[in-house]
């Protein structure tokens, strides 16, 4: 546990040294020099925990009352820690080049980094609940730095207030759980937590509270407000650090809070099923509708946190009904997915940064043609995409396909349950898997294919090798899990045991049924890029002396075609945005064409998010309109402030001398 | 034997042009024509394998290995159909979703070369096809939740198998409602009316067919052999669920899986003859009964 | 037995998906037919001649006579569409699905009835009839269709009927179809009136009706 400690220090320590040499042009490599060097001193106790050998847990007496600093790993912290290892690193190398033309002083944004980074490590190792809060308010707090770096403008300014009130809200709800919790166990510990019996009405309150505190972290509907506007406005490789794994330690706590609560309830499941089919449908619903690339992501990311809500609450219901299989399955699906988003959300995200950074807009209907001039990024990107989609023979299709064998698991024995929960399950992945196959078509079609629509594109040029590396190694991780299914299953497998194994539920059976199935999907990925690849070569060899000429594209005898007359976002998207008008309320503005030649027309859409327009507002409204009169005892006046604070003195005195002696 | 497992995909790669041949001839008796010769589609595949190719110049590499990719996954998926009592050369509980997914990516890929090329009447079809395809591929799995329920395995080869005549007298409705299902996906999957129109080339109307639009040689050889492939796996589908494959011996089976194969497409041929293309806005309704079906199928095997 | 169901709740689904009256009417129609062989198909064998004078007496109002006034009524109004229902039409079919899952979940609860034949899916067919009745009415606009709405509704009590017992009493029978008839006759009558006097069939546009306006008017136009 010491090792694992003193890779966090490092980073907080070599984010100091760069915020005191905020100035010199070394600075970043010096910050991301201490991100490789700390996540790779973790890394090893990790490790060891994964392949069954947790390191000793730590245990220091701290003064806060209730508090102590005691650390250690089991399976579910050390998987939730791989993301971090895995992507921080990757990111920070990153952010050497993309922040290299910045005017303004680095120091600061490269302190909070490796502060955000340490906090979330530690996040996993905290085993006390005070110790657990204060982490999770500093993450809150040094990512809410990172969000504002860009402060001149006024949307990011908003987007970090809107974040920070989203962030405290979940802090509060969290309050209350420890608090709860904690007095019921007697102690702040995590183990005396897991241990108190707790009876049914307490624990489904406990569990609201948690899904509400750590859900709004995670970004279930609706309380994902925060990510449409805070993942836009912070810097790409905060954005992929925030998007791929800050939001996963929203799902960390929920399963711990889980481990925590005993044996769960039938009605928990359902919750989460029903949130995580909710949070999939509409997030991506909401991303057609983009045409904002960062925002369009960061839609994408609550319907994947939808996706592992959903495998997570079949787990539960497996669990409850005490059906292994569906157990297995679902929980293994929901964790696998966490991993495989981590990785290819960042690296859309990197992604997208290399294409602000090089063309300077993030307007897709600005962009095209992007992958003649920026053909690695293009490649990468198109990996994740066709991984973000779930489809073979990368990530994310692992994980889908877990949770769907689950549903259909689960609908053997017939009760009429299971075939609910496998209609929902099963529907609503396909539904969700289609439209975001459908949307990121759009996007990274639109992006980097076709002719540049406007000279922001024409103007692009690829990136430096620090901007291009940590993608291409992000992408062989997406390639890697896809063809080693079987291994990814394995690496799972504590965090499932952490988690099932509390209600000591046999998992062996399932599992070795599930690595079979997936070694299958692991050997037909192959033959997949085999064949692929075999036919390529077969047609390379075809036409052998017939020629090969260009043309332009058959424009159906018109003369001038111009770039701008390609599809644009919002028309691929309007079929399926027409579809779902009643959710996505979608503004649009402009002046038609008029007379037999017209001039000028332009025509805008615009989509405000649902929940914070139609519940937000309003409940923030009624909240100002009822506070109002509070205000008056907030007048400014220092003498009035004094009196108040004498007469509370005052009464405390008598009451507690006028009470028993 | 596992060698007698492989004349399913053999079928396929030889005979799925003669599909698309008979469709043609169906239509072409009901226009009062003589209509193509049979064997069109594969005169057309060689002349084209000889042909030369010619590229747009906003095209990049998307469009160069969009057709290998899709023929590789139409391919693995012919290797994952079973037929009869022969389970699939490759087999494993689960591999339904595969199929599904492989047909996806091939989806994918064609909808990025299309949209590879930078004309308004590829984006056009591709806008058209992944919003028919998001909202048809529920219906598929839903059918497959159906028939998994009924026979309580997940293979698609074990789910296959366990369907014979006894099997049609117990449980015909839900083998009748998902086979309807299946066949209105297999009409919209594979570009026929009334979902879209396979021969007309006015933009209005295309979906499918717009999104070739760019590719010549070789490369629309291989477009053209896939989509064939694609026809046969959604045929061979339904015809396990309709005929009584199992109740036959094992050399009657082959000729009666054929004989179900040509009864699909001169279904399918009188269907495009018959019904008249729906307006776009139509189809998701349509979409949605084909998913409607299946969950009554659902409710059917719940209530008994 | 379970086809007759099944074909029910097939028919049930063109109403919901479909715009056109013609189409509706000949749906009822069929419901009309597939009712009145229902009775001969649960007697499983005993047929009575109360059974067969039941089935025959359903299928002639139900399949035939009723549907014919319907279709008088639309060829002589001149509207051939529903236009504009509150819920369009993919959005109902998604709630008619919605709907099934009400019926089956309030079959799956109900008690078999003690001496009389086990409930079965033909419960939750007609349960499911007299929901999508109910939802039709509420939300289509025509006239026409919501008193084809009224029949899709009692064709569902008819088949809740019919799936609780067969020893049915005739006359209560008779009853029921009276009200069938009469409702259908005065919606007939009303519909030729509303035609006349108002040239549209909007339902809606019924509150015009109303003294009771909603904001204050000086000769039409709106103060605020």
């Amino acid at each position: 546990m010491e090792v694992f400690i003193s890779g966090c220090l490092i980073l907080v320590f070599s984010g100091a040294v760069a915020l005191l040499s905020g100035r010199s042009r070394g600075a970043p490599w010096l910050a991301a020099l201490g991100v490789w060097v700390g996540c790779g001193t973790a890394l090893v106790p990790v490790l060891a925990t994964l392949a069954g050998q947790a390191p000793e847990s730590l245990q220091i007496a701290w003064g806060m009352p209730g508090g102590s600093l005691s650390f250690g790993l089991d399976g579910l912290s050390a998987f939730f820690c791989l993301p971090i290892l895995l992507v921080s690193p990757l990111a920070a190398l990153y952010g050497c080049e993309y922040l290299a033309h910045e005017k303004k002083p680095l120091g600061s944004i490269l302190f909070f980094y490796n502060v955000l980074v340490a906090s979330m490590l530690l996040l996993m190792a905290a085993r006390n609940g005070l110790l657990f809060l204060v982490v999770w308010e500093i993450m809150a707090i040094s990512s809410f730095f990172l969000v504002i770096f860009d402060d001149e403008h006024a949307h990011v300014r908003e987007a970090g207030w809107t974040y920070l009130i989203a962030t405290h809200i979940g802090t509060a709800a969290l309050l209350v759980f420890f608090a709860l919790l904690g007095r019921q166990a007697g102690s702040l510990e995590f183990d005396a937590m897991a241990d108190a019996k707790l009876a049914p009405a307490m624990a489904s309150v406990l569990f609201g509270l948690a899904v509400v505190g750590f859900g709004s972290k995670a970004g279930f509907f609706p309380l994902h407000v925060w990510l449409p506007e805070a993942h836009p406005a912070a810097p790409s490789h905060v954005s992929a650090l925030m998007s791929g794994v800050m939001i996963k330690t929203g799902i960390y706590g929920l399963l711990r809070a889980l481990t925590m609560l005993g044996a769960p309830l039938e009605a928990w499941g359902w919750t989460l099923v029903i949130i995580g089919l909710l949070s999939g449908v509409l997030g991506v619903a909401f991303a057609l509708a983009q045409h904002d690339l960062k925002r369009l992501l960061a839609y994408h990311s609550v319907e994947n946190i939808g996706i592992i809500a959903l495998g997570i609450g079949t787990g539960v219901l497996g669990l409850t009904w005490n059906q292994p299989v569906l157990a297995v399955l679902g929980l293994g699906g929901g964790i696998l997915h966490v991993l495989n988003h981590a990785i290819f959300k960042s690296l859309l995200f990197l992604g997208a940064g290399a294409v602000v950074h090089s063309t300077h807009t993030r307007d897709i209907d600005h962009l095209g043609g992007l992958l003649k001039s920026m053909r690695w990024t293009g490649l990468t990107f198109l990996v994740a995409s066709a991984a973000i989609s779930g489809l073979p023979p990368f990530n994310g299709f692992v994980s889908e396909f877990l949770i769907y064998m689950a549903g259909f698991s689960g609908v053997r024995t017939g009760a009429s349950n299971t075939v609910v929960l496998a209609i929902g399950s099963v529907g609503g992945l396909a539904l969700i898997g289609g439209l975001a196959a459908a949307c990121f078509a759009k996007a990274f079609g639109i992006v980097f294919l076709g002719e540049p629509r406007s000279s922001h594109a024409t103007e692009a040029r690829e990136v430096g090798a620090a901007m291009r590396w940590p993608m291409a190694a992000l992408a062989a991780v997406c390639l890697g899990i896809g063809l080693f299914a079987p291994l990814a299953l394995r690496l799972v497998l504590p965090a499932v045991q952490a988690i099932a194994g509390a209600e000591n539920v046999l998992i062996d059976g399932p599992l070795d049924s599930a690595i079979s199935v997936l070694s299958g999907v692991a050997w037909v990925s192959v033959c997949l890029l085999a064949l692929a690849t075999g036919l390529f070569c077969i047609r390379r060899r075809l036409p052998r002396g017939e020629e090969e000429t260009t043309t332009g594209t058959w424009d159906c005898g018109y003369a001038h075609p111009t770039a701008r007359m390609q599809y644009t976002a919002s028309s691929f998207a309007q079929p399926l945005t027409d579809l779902f008008r009643m959710v996505l309320r979608t503004h649009r503005q402009g002046n038609v064409p008029q007379g037999f030649f017209p001039r000028r027309a332009t025509y805008g859409t615009e989509t405000p998010d649902a929940a914070r327009e139609r519940l937000f507002a309003p409940l923030f409204r009624i909240i100002d309109r009822c506070a109002a009169p509070i205000r008056r005892m907030q007048h400014g006046r220092v003498h009035e402030y004094l009196l108040y604070i004498a007469i509370v003195l005052i009464l405390l005195l008598i009451w507690k001398a006028g009470g028993p002696q | 034997m596992k060698t007698l497992h492989w004349i399913g995909p053999v079928m396929a790669w030889v005979l799925s042009p003669l599909m698309l041949g008979i469709i043609n001839r169906v239509k072409a008796v009901f226009a009062g024509r003589r209509g193509q010769p049979l064997c069109q589609l594969y005169y057309d595949l060689f002349k084209l394998l000889r042909k030369g190719s010619v590229y747009s110049r906003s095209t990049s590499l998307v469009i160069r290995v969009a057709p290998s990719v899709v023929l590789a996954c139409m391919m693995i998926c012919t290797m994952l159909v079973p037929w009869g009592k022969m389970e699939a050369p490759v087999a494993f509980a689960g591999d339904i979703i595969l199929l599904a997914y492989l047909l996806g990516l091939a989806r994918f890929a064609t909808v990025l070369a299309a949209l590879d090329t930078g004309s308004a009447f590829e984006g056009m079809g591709a806008s058209r096809e992944v919003e028919f395809a998001a909202l048809a591929e529920p219906s598929f799995f839903l059918g497959m939740l159906v028939l998994v329920l009924h026979c309580g395995s997940i293979g698609l080869s074990d789910v296959m198998a366990g369907f014979s005549s006894p099997t049609w007298q117990t449980s015909g409705i839900l083998l009748g409602l998902v086979a309807c299902s299946w066949f209105i996906l297999l009409l919209t999957e594979n570009s026929r009316i009334p979902i879209d129109d396979p021969n007309t080339h006015l933009e209005l109307t295309m979906i499918h067919e717009v999104m070739v639009l760019d590719y010549s040689g070789p490369d629309f050889a291989y477009i053209l052999y896939g989509a064939s492939l694609k026809l046969w796996v959604f045929a061979a589908l339904v015809v396990n669920l309709i005929v009584p494959l199992r109740s036959v011996p094992v050399w009657g089976q082959i000729p009666l899986f054929l004989l179900g194969m040509g009864v699909i497409a001169v279904l399918v041929g009188i269907v495009e003859s018959i019904l008249a293309r729906l307006r776009l806005q139509q189809v998701p309704k349509i979409l949605i009964g084909a998913a409607a079906l299946s969950i009554i199928a659902l409710t059917v095997e719940l209530m008994e | 037995m379970d086809i007759i169901s099944v074909l029910l709740i097939l028919s049930c689904l063109l109403l919901l998906g479909s715009s056109r009256l013609n189409v509706a009417i000949r749906v009822v129609a069929a419901q009309g037919i597939l009712l009145g062989i229902l009775p001969l198909d649960r007697s499983m064998g005993e047929f009575t001649a109360g059974i067969w004078v039941l089935s025959i007496s359903t299928l002639i109002s139900k399949g035939i006579l009723l549907p014919w006034l319907m279709s008088i009524c639309v060829r002589n109004s001149e509207i051939r569409r529903e236009i504009e229902p509150f819920i369009g039409f993919g959005s109902s079919l998604l709630c008619g699905i919605g709907l099934l899952a009400l019926a089956v979940w309030v079959t799956v609860r109900m008690p078999a009835v003690p001496g009389k034949l086990p409930v079965g899916f033909l419960m939750t067919s007609s349960f499911f009839l007299v929901f999508v009745g109910l939802f039709l009415m509420v939300t289509r606009r025509k006239a026409l269709t919501q008193s084809l709405a009224y029949l899709v509704m009692e064709n569902g009590v008819y088949g809740v009927g019919v799936g609780m017992s067969l020893d049915f009493p005739f006359v209560v029978e008779l009853g029921i179809l009276l009200d069938v008839f009469v409702g259908v006759f005065l919606m007939g009558n009303l519909l030729f009136h509303l035609d006349r006097e108002f040239e549209h069939m909007d339902v809606d546009k019924l509150t015009e009706l109303s003294d009771v306006s909603e904001s204050p008017t000086i000769d039409g136009e709106q103060i605020a």
